[in-house]
């Protein structure tokens, strides 16, 4: 069995703040973490590899940065760790993201499962795992939350919805989006630790993967950003003093003002 | 002069805080008030190596370096003390000498299942009439053909009755002093081998600490650690490596006293300001945060001197000194930073100010720290 999970290092900050003038992200003091349903993509990917042996494959395209990111994933015992990383890759929207992926892919030879995370909680589109899955035209599951491998060879799913879930099944090699409800991903271990720096990451650069240079980075990417902006926030925080009774009169008058509440039998 | 942490060293503090925070620092206030000893996170913490992190995989460990293992203590007694206690008693006290002083096949047999975690390890030198004169231990152990015969007791002993492997020291030959005691390794579970006492502490109190009863205890002599009349250079070293663990454990708690106080001193107003506005509050948090520092560098630096296989006694021993009275000293300041609300146990400020006392007495205490100092400076 082999298993390949994207992984996407992303600024550890729920809430991303955007330099109002440039429109683009602030990065400068912000750690850099994987994205965190990345997280559970690997531990999915490691819970197999402990239950039934499996070849684990890191790969993530970035910056060289992401290293680190990669570092992580192979001192929670990944395998092997693959950094597509070159200059002609930058810009890269959700497609040329993709392409780019699927190529890499393509070039590691047959897998049986395909891991990512459902979205990144930086570009937030949930894009590249349906699109990876169309490009190297296998079965995908979104939103996955349990996955049972089955004796013939096949995949039972659970896949979330708003009210509920749905039961899925598949036959492999599939590709997954995965949640943070499918499993507690484990932290590295300090021999992990040890071994991946010892082992180290492969990088790839353009040169190294099979690509249409037409398809990948900016050039590749039809998406245009127009123009990023934080929407205004015009809300005005009320804090209420006094003891419990008088800030509960207080919250429940005024919830009743605007109508928020019912008014309630006294 | 480089001062930056290598990349391991990085990534160890990390993994190490998340997982404290995450794992550790949740039940803190709880197992203090109940005194229960974490096996779940003694469990978990084997699973992530953090039980034998300076010694080569060979021996099943993590393969790092000390300067990670005293950057562990330190993260971990950031959110607890007691859990930082017992992974510094097991590695410093315990595997250590047994890395640094057995036989390969005192090595296999202990130190790879301690490495492991998959044995807890504790030392036990203190008796009720030996303590700073450790030399003065009663202990006794008889050679009987291939056996040594242990009786005596022993108080004080970190992870006593939660650990599997005891290193003891005890006298062979009473007539000689210092250089009459050999150091012992006793598995829990040898007959005459039995627990007394645990003790009700001031702090650290998820950590066991129990009395040691030796009544006609046989011990193989392949359990001998060194050899006889060594026991006294074994014990003296171990405790110079452990100064380092405690000293880390003291910044640790020092550390944690800073974050509380630095969030409090933003949160709680007085006379319509945050009391941090008040320069009173103010250059207290500039000298607890100079004093944490500089108490970090010299338990890093002997960590880094014995890495580096440099003579590290008098640095840990100065480490351990300074970092313990920083310890004490921002205890006082955060309770006091914390007002009244710093008095109850709500506010984890409470528990620092008990946990942090330990760190000058254990592994030597601050006057002894000042004979082993002043001892190198007037060689
Ligand atoms: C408006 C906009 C602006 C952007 N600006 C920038 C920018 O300035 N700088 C920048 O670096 N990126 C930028 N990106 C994102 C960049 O294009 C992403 O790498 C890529 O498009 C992924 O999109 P996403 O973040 O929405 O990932 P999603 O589609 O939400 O990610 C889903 C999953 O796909 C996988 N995945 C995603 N990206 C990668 C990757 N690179 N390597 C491996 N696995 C991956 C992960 O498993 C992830 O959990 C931008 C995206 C958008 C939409
Ligand atoms: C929670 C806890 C855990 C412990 N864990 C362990 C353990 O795992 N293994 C172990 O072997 N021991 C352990 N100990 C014992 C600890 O190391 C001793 O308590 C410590 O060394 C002091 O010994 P004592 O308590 O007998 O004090 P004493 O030696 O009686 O000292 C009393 C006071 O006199 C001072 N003093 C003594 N001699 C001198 C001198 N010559 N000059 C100046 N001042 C002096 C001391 O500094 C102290 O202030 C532990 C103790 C505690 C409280």
């Amino acid at each position: 069995m082999r298993i390949i999970v994207c992984i996407k290092q992303v600024p550890d900050t729920t809430e991303v703040r955007i330099d109002p003038r440039t429109g683009t992200l602030i990065r400068t003091g912000v750690p850099s973490i994987i994205n965190p349903e990345d997280r559970h993509a690997l531990e999915a990917a490691l819970t197999i590899k402990d239950q039934c042996g499996a070849e684990v494959i890191a790969l993530s395209m970035g910056p060289p940065q992401a290293e680190d990111a990669l570092l992580e994933a192979l001192a929670m015992g990944v395998d092997r760790a693959i950094l597509l990383t070159d200059r002609a890759f930058a810009g890269a929207d959700t497609a040329a993201t993709s392409y780019t992926l699927a190529q890499a892919i393509k070039q590691l030879g047959p897998y049986d499962l395909v891991l990512t995370g459902r979205q990144a909680i930086d570009g937030d589109t949930a894009q590249v795992g349906p699109q990876l899955a169309e490009l190297l035209d296998i079965p995908q599951v979104t939103y996955v939350q349990k996955i049972e491998l089955l004796s013939d060879g096949t995949c039972r799913l659970q896949r979330a919805l708003e009210r509920g879930y749905e039961i899925v099944e598949t036959r492999l090699p599939a590709l997954f989006t995965v949640i943070k409800e499918l499993n507690t991903p484990r932290y590295p271990s300090i021999r992990g630790i040890m071994r991946a720096l010892r082992q180290g990451v492969t990088v790839w650069t353009a040169n190294d993967v099979p690509v249409d240079p037409n398809l990948i980075g900016l050039k590749g990417s039809p998406t245009q950003v127009q123009r990023t902006f934080v929407p205004e926030h015009k809300r005005n925080c009320v804090m209420l003093k006094g003891s419990l009774d008088e800030v509960t009169t207080a919250l429940v008058e005024e919830l009743k003002e605007r109508r928020l509440l019912k008014a309630l039998a006294t | 002069m480089d001062l930056n942490l290598t990349k391991s060293q990085r990534m160890i503090r990390q993994m190490v805080r998340e997982f404290a925070e995450k794992e550790v620092a949740p039940g803190a206030s709880e197992r203090d008030s109940t005194g229960e000893f974490p096996w779940e996170i003694v469990k978990k913490m084997a699973r992530y190596n953090m039980l034998g992190i300076p010694f080569p995989e060979e021996y099943g460990g993590a393969g790092a370096d000390t300067l990670s293992y005293i950057i562990t203590v330190e993260e971990l007694a950031r959110v607890c003390a007691a859990t930082a206690v017992i992974v510094s008693a097991h590695t410093s006290l315990c595997a250590h000498p047994i890395y640094q002083f057995g036989t390969e096949e005192q090595k296999q047999r202990f130190l790879v299942p301690l490495a492991q975690g998959n044995r807890l390890g504790a030392f036990a030198l203190t008796e009720p009439n030996a303590g700073t004169d450790a030399a003065s231990i009663r202990t006794t152990a008889t050679r009987q053909g291939d056996s040594y015969i242990l009786n005596g007791n022993k108080i004080f002993i970190t992870n006593g009755g939660v650990a599997d492997i005891y290193i003891v020291l005890a006298k062979t030959d009473p007539s000689k002093g210092a250089r009459g005691i050999t150091a012992f390794i006793v598995e829990k579970g040898t007959p005459g081998f039995s627990f007394g006492k645990k003790e009700d502490k001031l702090g650290i109190r998820a950590s066991s600490t129990t009395e040691l009863i030796f009544q006609n205890c046989r011990i193989p002599v392949e359990n001998r650690l060194g050899e006889e009349g060594e026991g006294f250079k074994i014990a003296m070293q171990t405790l110079d490596g452990g100064r380092i663990g405690i000293a880390a454990q003291a910044v640790g708690i020092a550390q944690a006293c800073l974050d509380a106080c630095l969030r409090y001193a933003k949160e709680r107003e007085q006379f319509g300001k945050p009391i941090g506005s008040f320069q009173a509050i103010q250059w207290m948090l500039a000298d607890m945060a100079t004093q944490v520092e500089a108490a970090r560098l010299l338990t890093y630096r002997a960590a880094w001197l014995k890495d580096n296989k440099q003579p590290f006694s008098k640095e840990a021993a100065m480490a351990k000194l300074y970092a313990s009275e920083v310890a004490m000293q921002q205890a006082i300041k955060a309770v006091q930073i914390h007002g009244g609300y710093g008095y109850m146990k709500d506010y984890p400020v409470e528990r620092f100010f008990r946990d942090a006392k330990i760190t000058e007495i254990y592994e030597g205490t601050s006057e002894v720290q000042r004979m082993v100092i002043a001892s190198h400076l007037l060689r």
